[in-house]
C-alpha cells in the first residue's frame, strides 16, 4: 500500500453501505476500541430520524483465544449491552479485520447475552489473512498486508479518524 | 529482597498481601473487576477464561462466606473447583501443610486459595509450590486478607470516585484484624489522604501510626466529617483476653449508631466485611439503612476475586 | 605430643598479646610463647603464616540436644560443629529431655562428652525440677557432678517466691544463677518483637517491657539475696541501660548477648522467614545498636552463639508455629569478626568477649594461652570467605537467618588439650 486511504472517506462509504441493512430490529455493537469509536459516529448518521438505534459495546478480553499465551489484557473495559439480544439483528462493527479471531470472540461473548436472530459484520478495512471461516459482509476497503505489517485506526483529538501502517522487522 | 508476589518481570504471580503490591497492579485489578460486575448482571454469568484450570480452595480455617464467594468466582470463570476444608486436628495428626500442597499439585491444581489461622501461612505455601501454581491468600492469621482489602477499595471507588479527597475511618479491633491491615494498605496505596483508626488502646497494635494512619480513641471525634465508615467485627475472645469488659460497653463506646453516624458527612457510606454482630459493633438501623453499602460489598467481592484469578491465571 | 605453631599472629587478650609470636605445646599444655623452650623438638609443626592464633573460643550457650532430642542433633555432630567453629569450651543449658536436674544425668553427659575428646563441656543444671518453677534442685549434688551454674533455660519462674528462694539457696553456696529475663505473662504466645514489624506482619509481639520488668525483678532479688546472677541473651536497649546502672552502683552481675542479636533486627524477618524466629526475638535497630554499645563499653560481658539446632521440618511451618532457634557454633567466630569490623574495633577487644570473659563467668580455666594452661587453640584465616549453607555445616542444625550469606573467617585448626581435633583444607 503506497498511500494509506483517507479514513474519513472510508468512514462515509461504510455508513452508506450499512444504511440499507437497518431495520427496527437492528442493533449496532462496536468492538472496543476502534469499532466502538466507529459506532459512536455511525449512530447519528444511520439511526432512523429521531430515535437512536439500540447499540452497545463489546470488550472481548474475556473471550480471546490467546489468554494462555499473553495473559489478560492490562486494560479491560466493561462490555455494555443495554438491550435484549434475543431476536435482534446485530451488526458488529470493527475497525480492521485480520485473522477473524476477535470476531469469533465477540460472537461468543454476544451469545452469552442471548440468542440473536442474526449477526452481520461491518468493518472499515479488511486487510486479508483470515485464519477462521469468518468474513465481513461489509467493508469499506480491501487490501492484502503481510504479517509484519500493522494497520491501525486512530483518532485525532477532534474525533477525526486516520490510519497508520507500521512495519515490524 | 525479591517481592515473592511478583515474577522477575514484575507481573503478578501470587496475591499474598496488598503491602508490596505495585499501584499499577492494584489499579489493574480494580479496573478489571469493573468488567466483571457487568458480567454478573447478565443472564450467563460465566466467561471462559479459566476453562480447563483447577482452582483449589484450601481452608485450614473455617469460613463458609469467603469460601463460597471464591467458589462462585472460580466457577464464573469456568474453572473446576475443589474445596478442601482441612481442620487443624488432622493437620496435627501428621500431614503437614506442605504434604497437603504436594498431594494437590499431583492432582493438577493450578491455583490455591488459602486461608489459615497463622500469619505468614500463604507466604510459606507460595514459597513451596511448583513454579506454575498461583497462590491467593484468603486470610492468614492477623496479617492480611488482600481480596477483602481490594473489594473494599473497589466499593469505595464506586461510591466515592474522588479518592484523593477522602477521609476514611476504620473502627474496631485493629490489633487482631487482617481485614483492617489490608484495608489500610489498599487505601494508602491508592492515595486516600486520611485514614483513621478508631479503637480502644487494647485493640490497637504497637506503633500503628507507622502504617500511615491517624489514631482516635474517641469515636465521636474520629467520625467527624468522614466520607467512609468501615466497621470491623468484634470477636467474643476479646472479652476473655481482658482487652474489653463487655460487648455492651463496647457498643456504647465504639458501636455505630444512627446518632454517631450523623457526625460523619451526610452522604458517608457504611461498610462491614461481614458477618455482622448486630448490636455489638453496628446497630441494625445503620446496617439496613440507606447509607449502608454492605450488600453491594458482597457482589463486588465476587467481581474482584474474578479479576484477581483471571489476572493471575494469565501470567504463566 | 610436641607441637610448634609458627608464623601465626597470636592474639591472647588476657596476656595482652597481639603480635606475630610462635606457640609451643607439649603434653597438652602451653609451654612457651615466642621463643622455643630449650631442647624443644616438635613432633608436629603447624605453619600459621597469614593466620591468626587465638585461645579456643568459650561459648556460654550451646544446645547439644542430648539427651532426648537426637532427631534434632547428637553430641557427635554438635561437638564436631563446635570444634569446626573453633570453640573448645562450651556451656549447655539444661533443657534436654529429661531435663538436667539429676546428678546421674549430668555425669552421663560429661562422660559422653569426655569420650568424644572434642570440646570441654560445662553443663548448666536446672534451677528447679523439670524446670517447673516449683521445687529447687539438689544444687550441691549437681555441682559435684559437674554443673557450673543453674539455669531455667527459656522457662521463666512464675512464682516470685520460688525465684527468691532458689536464688537465696544458690547464694548460700555461691552458685551462679543463669536467667534469661522475660516476664512470662507479657511474653505469652508472643513470637516477634512488639513493634512496627510485628504490627505489619500480624505477629503477636513480645514487648521490650517483658525483658525490662524481668531484669528489674531479678536485679532486686539478687541484691536482697546476695545471689550471683548471669543474665542470658539481653535483647533490649533499656535492658542494657539497667545492667549498666546496676554495675555502676556496684552490683555483681554479668550478662551475655547472642551473636545473632548483634547483627540482625526484626526487619530480617522479611517475608516471614522462620529462620529468623528466635528467642528472645530479634528487636529493633535501636536495640541492636544499644547491644553493640553495651558490649563495647563492657556492660555486656560476653558474646555467645546461642546455638539451637532445629530439625528442618520444625521450621517448615508458618512463622509463629515454626520452632524458634538458629544454629550457631560454626558462625560464632565469623560473626564476631564481622561485628568487630562493622564497629571498627580491633580483634583483640572482640575476641575477649568470647574467650577470657566467658571463661571468667563459667569460673573455669580456659580462654587464654598462658604458660601451663590447657593447649586449647583456634587457628583461623580471617580473610577466607565461606558460604553459610547446609553442606558447609557440621551441625545437624542447618537453620540460620544467615543462610546463603558469605562470611569471612574460616577455622583452619582447632586444638583441645594439645591435640588437633579439627583441621580444614
Amino acid at each position: 500500500m503506497k498511500n494509506l486511504p483517507d479514513a474519513e472517506v472510508l468512514f462515509e462509504q461504510l455508513a452508506e453501505k450499512i444504511k440499507p441493512l437497518i431495520t427496527s430490529q437492528t442493533a449496532l455493537v462496536g468492538i472496543h476500541s476502534g469499532g466502538a469509536w466507529l459506532m459512536e459516529r455511525l449512530l447519528p448518521l444511520i439511526s432512523p430520524a429521531g430515535n437512536a438505534l439500540a447499540n452497545g459495546i463489546l470488550d472481548v478480553s474475556f473471550y480471546r483465544d490467546d489468554y494462555s499465551q499473553r495473559g489478560l489484557h492490562t486494560e479491560t473495559r466493561p462490555s455494555h449491552i443495554p438491550f435484549e439480544v434475543e431476536g435482534r439483528h446485530i451488526i458488529l462493527i470493527d475497525d480492521v479485520f485480520y485473522t477473524g479471531r476477535t470476531i469469533r470472540a465477540a460472537m461468543n461473548e454476544l451469545f452469552d447475552y442471548g440468542r440473536p436472530a442474526s449477526i452481520s459484520l461491518a468493518v472499515l478495512v479488511n486487510r486479508g489473512g483470515r485464519e477462521l471461516p469468518i468474513t465481513p459482509q461489509i467493508s469499506a476497503y480491501e487490501t492484502t498486508l503481510t504479517p509484519d505489517q500493522n494497520l491501525q485506526l486512530l483518532r485525532h483529538a477532534d474525533g477525526h479518524f486516520y490510519l497508520t501502517l507500521e512495519e515490524n522487522s | 529482597m525479591q517481592n515473592p508476589q511478583l515474577t522477575n518481570d514484575g507481573k503478578l504471580k501470587h496475591l499474598l498481601s496488598i503491602e508490596g503490591l505495585p499501584k499499577a497492579i492494584i489499579k489493574q485489578i480494580l479496573d478489571t473487576a469493573e468488567s466483571f460486575v457487568g458480567v454478573a448482571e447478565r443472564e450467563v454469568k460465566k466467561v471462559p477464561l479459566l476453562r480447563g484450570k483447577t482452582v483449589c480452595n484450601l481452608f485450614f480455617e473455617n469460613s463458609t462466606r469467603t469460601r463460597t464467594t471464591f467458589e462462585i468466582a472460580a466457577k464464573r470463570l469456568s474453572a473446576d473447583v475443589i474445596t478442601l476444608n482441612v481442620s487443624t486436628s488432622s493437620q496435627s495428626k501428621g500431614e503437614t501443610i506442605l504434604d497437603t500442597i504436594d498431594n494437590l499439585t499431583a492432582m493438577h491444581a493450578d491455583m490455591f486459595v488459602v486461608r489459615h489461622a497463622q500469619s505468614g501461612a500463604a507466604h510459606m505455601i507460595a514459597k513451596h509450590v511448583a513454579p506454575h501454581i498461583h497462590v491467593i491468600n484468603a486470610g492468614d492469621g492477623r496479617h492480611a486478607h488482600p481480596t477483602q482489602g481490594l473489594l473494599d477499595a473497589f466499593t469505595i471507588r464506586r461510591y466515592k470516585p474522588e479518592m484523593h479527597n477522602l477521609r476514611v475511618a476504620i473502627v474496631g479491633d485493629i490489633l487482631h484484624s487482617r481485614v483492617a491491615r489490608s484495608e489500610i494498605h489498599a487505601l494508602t496505596s491508592l492515595g486516600v489522604p486520611e485514614v483513621r483508626v478508631i479503637a480502644p488502646k487494647t485493640l490497637l497494635p504497637e506503633n500503628v501510626e507507622k502504617l500511615g494512619v491517624h489514631v482516635f480513641h474517641d469515636m465521636r471525634e474520629g467520625l467527624k466529617d468522614v466520607d467512609v465508615v468501615m466497621m470491623l467485627r468484634l470477636q467474643n475472645e476479646r472479652m476473655a483476653g481482658a482487652m474489653l469488659p463487655s460487648s455492651q460497653e463496647y457498643f456504647k463506646t465504639y458501636g455505630l449508631t444512627p446518632e454517631k453516624l450523623a457526625l460523619a458527612k451526610p452522604d458517608a457510606i457504611v461498610m462491614h466485611p461481614g458477618p455482622m454482630n448486630r448490636g455489638v459493633e453496628i446497630d441494625s438501623a445503620v446496617a439496613d439503612g440507606k447509607q449502608s453499602v454492605i450488600l453491594p460489598q458482597v457482589t463486588y467481592g465476587i467481581a474482584v476475586r474474578m479479576a484477581v484469578m483471571s489476572i493471575l491465571a494469565g501470567n504463566s | 605430643m610436641k607441637i610448634h605453631i609458627k608464623n601465626g599472629h597470636l592474639i591472647d587478650p588476657k596476656n595482652g598479646i597481639d603480635s606475630k609470636k610462635d606457640l609451643f605445646i607439649a603434653a597438652g599444655k602451653v609451654v612457651a610463647i615466642g621463643n622455643s623452650p630449650d631442647g624443644f623438638v616438635a613432633n608436629q609443626t603447624i605453619d600459621a603464616n597469614g593466620l591468626i592464633v587465638i585461645p579456643g573460643l568459650v561459648d556460654l550457650s550451646a544446645r547439644l540436644r542430648e539427651p532426648g532430642f537426637e532427631h534434632k542433633a547428637t553430641l557427635e555432630s554438635e561437638m564436631q560443629a563446635a570444634v569446626a567453629g573453633g570453640i573448645t569450651s562450651l556451656a549447655c543449658p539444661p533443657d534436654t529431655d529429661p531435663v538436667l536436674d539429676e546428678p546421674g544425668l549430668v555425669e552421663m553427659l560429661k562422660h559422653r562428652a569426655k569420650q568424644l575428646n572434642l570440646a570441654h563441656v560445662y553443663p548448666l543444671g536446672a534451677l528447679t525440677h523439670q524446670l517447673n518453677g516449683q521445687e529447687i534442685t539438689e544444687m550441691c549434688e549437681l555441682t559435684e557432678a559437674g554443673c557450673v551454674g543453674f539455669s531455667q533455660a527459656d522457662v521463666a519462674i512464675k512464682d516470685t517466691q520460688v525465684l527468691w528462694r532458689a536464688m537465696q539457696y544458690a547464694a548460700t553456696f555461691g552458685f551462679t544463677v543463669w536467667l534469661r529475663p522475660e516476664e512470662p505473662y507479657l511474653a505469652k504466645d508472643g513470637v516477634a518483637h512488639d513493634g512496627e514489624v510485628a504490627a505489619r506482619l500480624g505477629l503477636k509481639g513480645i514487648p521490650a517491657a517483658a525483658e525490662t520488668l524481668a531484669i528489674a525483678s531479678i536485679l532486686r532479688i539478687a541484691k536482697e539475696t546476695g545471689a550471683k546472677v548471669h543474665l542470658c541473651r539481653l535483647s533490649t536497649a533499656e535492658g542494657v541501660d539497667m545492667v549498666r546502672a546496676a554495675k555502676k552502683a556496684g552490683q555483681k552481675i554479668s550478662c551475655d548477648v547472642s551473636a545473632n542479636h548483634l547483627h540482625l533486627t526484626d526487619f530480617d524477618i522479611g517475608f516471614f522467614d522462620s529462620n529468623a524466629h528466635l528467642r528472645p526475638p530479634l528487636r529493633s535497630q535501636r536495640d541492636k545498636e544499644a547491644l553493640s554499645a553495651g558490649l563495647i563499653d563492657g556492660t555486656i560481658d560476653a558474646i555467645c552463639s546461642d546455638h539451637t539446632p532445629v530439625d528442618d521440618d520444625a521450621k517448615l511451618y508458618p512463622f509463629a508455629e515454626a520452632e524458634a532457634g538458629a544454629t550457631g557454633l560454626e558462625l560464632l567466630l565469623p560473626l564476631i569478626l564481622k561485628w568487630a569490623e562493622d564497629n571498627k574495633l580491633n580483634l583483640n577487644q572482640a575476641i575477649t568477649a568470647a574467650t577470657q570473659m566467658p571463661a571468667n563467668i563459667l569460673g573455669v580455666a580456659a580462654g587464654d594461652l598462658s604458660v601451663n594452661s590447657n593447649a586449647d587453640v583456634c587457628i583461623f584465616d580471617p580473610k577466607k570467605y565461606w558460604k553459610v549453607e547446609a553442606k558447609a555445616l557440621f551441625s545437624q542444625g542447618k537453620n540460620s537467618p544467615f543462610l546463603g550469606l558469605e562470611l569471612a573467617g574460616k577455622v583452619k585448626y582447632t586444638l583441645v588439650n594439645g591435640h588437633i581435633v579439627h583441621q580444614s583444607t
